[in-house]
């Protein structure tokens, strides 16, 4: 089980508009490995976040697949070229993923450099919340009874 | 793994179609799709074939209510069936909270059923999971067919651990829900148990 508090992602929040700010880029996506989106920033009123996180996820488990048909580790970062966007997916940590959506405005190489900038600042929130993991458990759980489970398959 | 969001006040959850080629894992998802209100599903993403068959999984994400101001949200996911395509469903099962089990009923897949439900257990295991100790269901698909073996006899090979099983007709949308929720229960029980 994996719990975001509202501290950390106020935090994380913070690292992605910045990234987004300092990138130039159009949008920009932090999902976890197994395809949830964690906070976005940027143009993204018209993207599906949901589908396009599920899908990045997907992505980056069949490069990490292929990476380890080759004995590779893992690759750690992707990018792909389209002709109005172009698409950096990077993994941080081991365990989340950062997308960055951009176009002219800006180059391959301003988001490579802020994206480590980036990861850097998301991998110190990620310690600290594993840290807080082990010592607060979520209480949401606490107060869910049967009832309530029961009540939530009720209609259809 | 199920995610936990308590600055959007989420509960997300991550539940897997697992079954033989054709035996109807897509069109659960689809079924589902169809009969849920817009503003409580998002799209559905299949990355199929061109003969749709899938290549890789379906994609279904479907709200299913409040829980003490949290938003129960599933994330549901169906894996290619077809044996040569094992890498692809390994993958899928990262991080899943639970898993519906779909047997085609009739009576010459039932070998294709046992090797999927053996190759389940491996790939779970591979993963670090116990396939008795995850919410589990079972679906007997394609009830409708001639050729479909009753449901004791699919029971007796298939379901040898008494987990919650279901009739189903996917065409039709029977059983296609009560598996659904059956599962999504099961899934916030267990929540509840490891808090």
């Amino acid at each position: 089980m994996e719990v975001l508090y509202e501290e950390e992602y106020r935090a994380i929040q913070e690292v992605v508009e910045r990234l987004c700010r300092d990138a130039n880029s159009k949008a920009v996506l932090l999902i976890d490995k197994n395809g949830q989106e964690i906070a976005s920033s940027g143009e993204i009123e018209n993207i599906d976040t949901t589908s396009l996180s599920s899908l990045t996820a997907g992505n980056v488990a069949a490069t990490g697949g292929i990476a380890r048909l080759l004995a590779e580790k893992e690759f750690t970062g992707q990018f792909h070229e389209g002709e109005h966007t172009n698409v950096h997916i990077s993994i941080v940590a081991q365990r989340v993923i950062l997308l960055v959506l951009f176009d002219q405005r800006t180059s391959l190489g301003l988001v490579r450099l802020r994206v480590k900038k980036a990861s850097k600042d998301i991998q110190d929130v990620l310690d600290s919340m594993a840290n807080k993991s082990e010592q607060a458990k979520p209480s949401i759980f606490e107060e869910i009874t049967d009832e309530d489970i029961d009540n939530l398959f009720n209609d259809d | 793994m199920s995610f936990i969001n308590y600055s959007s006040r989420e509960i997300n959850c991550k539940i897997v179609y697992y079954g033989p080629g054709l035996c109807g894992k897509t069109t659960n998802l689809q079924y589902i799709y169809q009969k849920t209100s817009p503003d409580a599903r998002g799209k559905m993403v299949s990355l199929a074939t061109e003969t749709e068959r899938t290549l890789f999984f379906d994609f279904l994400p479907l709200s299913m209510g409040e829980v003490h101001g949290f938003k129960a949200r599933f994330h549901l996911y169906t894996v290619p069936g077809q044996v040569f395509y094992d890498a692809s469903r390994k993958l899928i099962l990262k991080g899943v909270d639970g898993v519906v089990f779909v047997a085609d009923s009739q009576v010459e897949r039932m070998e294709a059923n046992m090797e999927s439900l053996d190759n389940l257990r491996e790939n779970l295991e591979e993963q670090g999971y116990d396939l008795d100790q995850l919410p589990y269901v079972v679906q007997y698909n394609k009830q409708d067919l001639p050729n479909a073996a009753p449901m004791d006899e699919l029971s007796k090979l298939l379901n040898l651990t008494a987990v919650p099983e279901f009739s189903a007709v996917a065409t039709t949308g029977d059983g296609v829900f009560g598996t659904l929720k059956a599962v999504a229960k099961l899934v916030m029980m267990d929540l509840r148990k490891r808090k």
